[in-house]
């Protein structure tokens, strides 16, 4: 190759990545990368101010997003992202705060804070890539691995019920919960678009292979094929009752925007409440800003 | 810079220590409150619940204490002035984001109003035993700055003087109280607004893609920026350069830990605060902080009257250690007394620095109760044999 030919190569993304830090750490087959790209297409898409985005990520694999996009953004201590971005979110209310990490960090470690988060209606969207396993420290069950999968501490096989994701997020409380797999590319980069217009707790899942630990663990072949296996095995069902969204091991997976609603949020209801109690004794908190 | 009038509520009060900690995050500015209820401590989140609506701020009670303190850590980085209080459990549950807040270099400010342990141990009870775990409690090294009030009026004054250290410094700053003090119900006064001096957040200023949050100005202490303004600037719990970017070899971890220490190190003699009292001629000294200082008062008092010379070291600032002072002193002295609701926690460090030039005699208190003053009295006279 030449050298000016080697220069007109530029990443379709890179405006929006830390190109001094690429490569990154993700195996060859894993699916972060995609999220990452359908992330950066929406930003684009949606072309909101990347002044106003703050990309706030946990531990782990997903945990490394924070710090290959180009935006503000904190790596934070494992399963803390959610509480971090909620105190960010409610420093600037301005801010557009999104939360990106897998599933040990949101739903395993960080559960408590996730269901909370979304209790409170915190004005945040969280990405979660779920990849069944505890990939960073080798592939260790998780909160999401299937029943009967294999992993290096459930040497014999899952033996514990795994979280649904959407089914605990919209129980919880949040006002928009979609699920898709890495490979619908087109479908998780609208999701994320509309997360981004949402005002409200939003929850995208996203199911992405983890070729080097859980894949291999349970002889799932490579990553394109595992990618392409939870593409064919997913079934859209838009609005699908929460409650039906189970995953089994290697089954059908039911993808699609399951909650899509309106609900004040935490600083509304700040506002309205404290503003009714208290009337004109009351400084309205972040209203300038919205 | 003078504070914000509208979180100053000038005037004589009337409040218990838990109050006046809140009194004195919002007189120093401070509008964000992330907490969760544990007794002694919770008075202070109520006080800040019931005074922020009408001063413009945030008070959230989050989940638990790992919540409370990454909430903080949120808000600073979003620009705002932060605080918490807890007690010994939920310190203990704080202690892997304070390791974050010392990584990040984030200026916050944690009291932590102390009772008996370990484990539950005493709720309603007093204790100065979480005094180590302030210093060494996170995993790794870094150091921290606290304070240690003795008085209602003193979790005022020294909460604002905490914020300013926490922002001159970009520390995690602690104000160590007690049950005691913070249930004691005391004259309080809050002065004008215009008498509160306090220290700004180190702005930086400088071309927006030159930004290094982790680079150290010349007084050591990097440049700070909130998140929204067009920085794209990372921030990251591994260990990292100065442009916040991980860096995982030892030659990067020699950097930063020796700054994230030498930073307070190099500086103990501005940071450090004690009150002496008779300590010229003096054969024994007692060191004491917090409550139990109070109670010393009575126990050097009678002393005296029996013909020793006492003389006193009242620490304001329990970390940065006065530790150059002690081993001067240490030279001159018989022997230091230190009285402390504890079982031997500062003592440890004023034997450290007196190196064996002179005893330090511990007078311990297991917790639940302040000492009695002969039992201090005891010990000072043994001493001074």
């Amino acid at each position: 190759m030449k050298k000016e030919d080697r220069l007109e190569q530029r990443h379709p993304i890179e405006d929006l990545l830390r190109m001094d830090r690429i490569p990154h750490i993700w195996c060859p087959g894993c699916g972060i990368g995609t999220v990452v790209t359908s992330f950066a297409e929406a930003l684009r898409k949606s072309e909101v101010d990347l002044d106003k985005i703050a990309v706030i990520s946990g531990i782990g694999c997903t945990g490394r997003v924070a710090g290959y996009v180009k935006l503000d953004s904190i790596h934070t201590t494992h399963g803390r992202a959610v509480p971090v971005a909620t105190g960010l979110k409610l420093a600037n209310p301005e801010l557009k705060v999104v939360v990106f990490s897998g599933d040990g960090d949101i739903a395993g470690i960080g559960g408590n804070h996730f269901i909370h988060a979304a209790r409170r209606n915190m004005d945040i969207m969280i990405i979660c890539v779920n990849n069944f396993n505890y990939a960073m420290t080798g592939g260790q069950v998780a909160a999401t691995t299937p029943r009967d999968a294999n992993a290096s501490t459930a040497p014999y096989g899952n033996f514990e019920y795994p979280f649904s994701l959407p089914y605990l997020a919209e129980a919880s409380g949040a006002t928009y919960v979609a699920r898709w797999t890495a490979l619908h590319l087109r479908r998780v980069t609208k999701s994320m678009q509309e997360a981004l217009g949402k005002r409200g707790f939003s929850f995208i899942e996203v199911i992405t292979p983890c070729v080097t630990l859980y894949a291999r663990r349970n002889r799932l072949g490579d990553g394109l094929n595992l990618l392409k296996y939870y593409y064919e095995k997913s079934e859209i069902q838009h609005g699908a009752d929460t409650r039906t969204l189970d995953i089994s091991y290697q089954g059908k997976l039911i993808v699609g925007k399951f909650v899509d609603i309106e609900k004040p949020t935490f600083l509304d209801c700040m506002n309205e409440h404290l503003g009714k109690v208290l009337g004109d004794k009351y400084q309205p908190y972040g209203v300038n800003n919205d | 810079m003078k504070t914000d009038p509208k979180g100053v509520l000038t005037g004589s009060h009337y409040l218990d220590g838990d109050y006046a900690l809140a009194e004195g995050a919002l007189a120093a500015g401070c509008r964000f409150f992330a907490g969760y209820p544990i007794t002694p401590s919770t008075e202070t989140a109520e006080r800040f619940s019931e005074r922020i609506p009408s001063v413009g701020g945030v008070f959230i009670q989050m989940e638990d204490e790992l919540a409370s303190i990454s909430a903080l850590i949120g808000a600073v980085w979003g620009g705002q002035k932060v605080m918490t209080v807890t007690s010994g459990p939920g310190f203990s549950l704080m202690m892997e984001n304070i390791g974050l807040a010392c990584m990040l270099e984030t200026p916050l400010v944690i009291a932590n109003v102390q009772r008996g342990g370990p484990s539950t141990g005493l709720p309603t009870l007093t204790g100065q035993q979480d005094m180590m775990q302030v210093k060494w409690g996170s995993h790794g090294d870094y150091k921290i700055i606290a304070f240690s009030p003795d008085s209602p009026q003193e979790c005022f004054d020294l909460t604002i003087e905490a914020f300013n250290l926490s922002e001159t410094y970009r520390v995690p700053t602690f104000v160590m109280t007690d049950e005691c003090v913070g249930h004691m119900h005391e004259k309080v006064v809050i002065p004008p607004a215009e008498e509160i001096e306090l220290v700004e957040r180190k702005w930086y200023t400088g071309p927006k893609d030159k930004y290094l949050p982790f680079k150290p100005d010349k007084d050591m202490i990097p440049f700070m920026v909130k998140i929204g303004e067009g920085y794209h600037f990372h921030i990251t719990g591994l260990t990292h350069d100065e442009q916040g970017y991980p860096v995982i070899n030892a030659e990067c971890q020699d950097v930063l830990v020796r700054h994230l220490n030498d930073k307070i190190t190099m500086n103990a003699d501005k940071i450090i605060r004690t009150e002496e009292e008779k300590i010229d001629n003096a054969e024994v000294i007692v060191i004491s902080y917090g409550i139990t200082s109070r109670v010393t008062t009575k126990a050097v008092r009678k002393a005296r009257e029996a013909g020793i010379k006492v003389g006193t070291i009242r620490l304001i600032t329990v970390w940065p250690f006065p530790e150059k002072r002690i081993k001067e002193l240490a030279k001159k002295v018989k022997a230091f007394v230190v009285p402390e609701i504890n079982y031997g926690q500062m003592v440890l460090e004023v034997e450290r620095c007196a190196a064996g030039q002179a005893p330090a005699v511990h007078v311990p208190h297991c917790g639940g109760w302040v000492h009695d003053p002969d039992d201090i009295f005891k010990a000072i006279k043994e001493a001074a044999k």
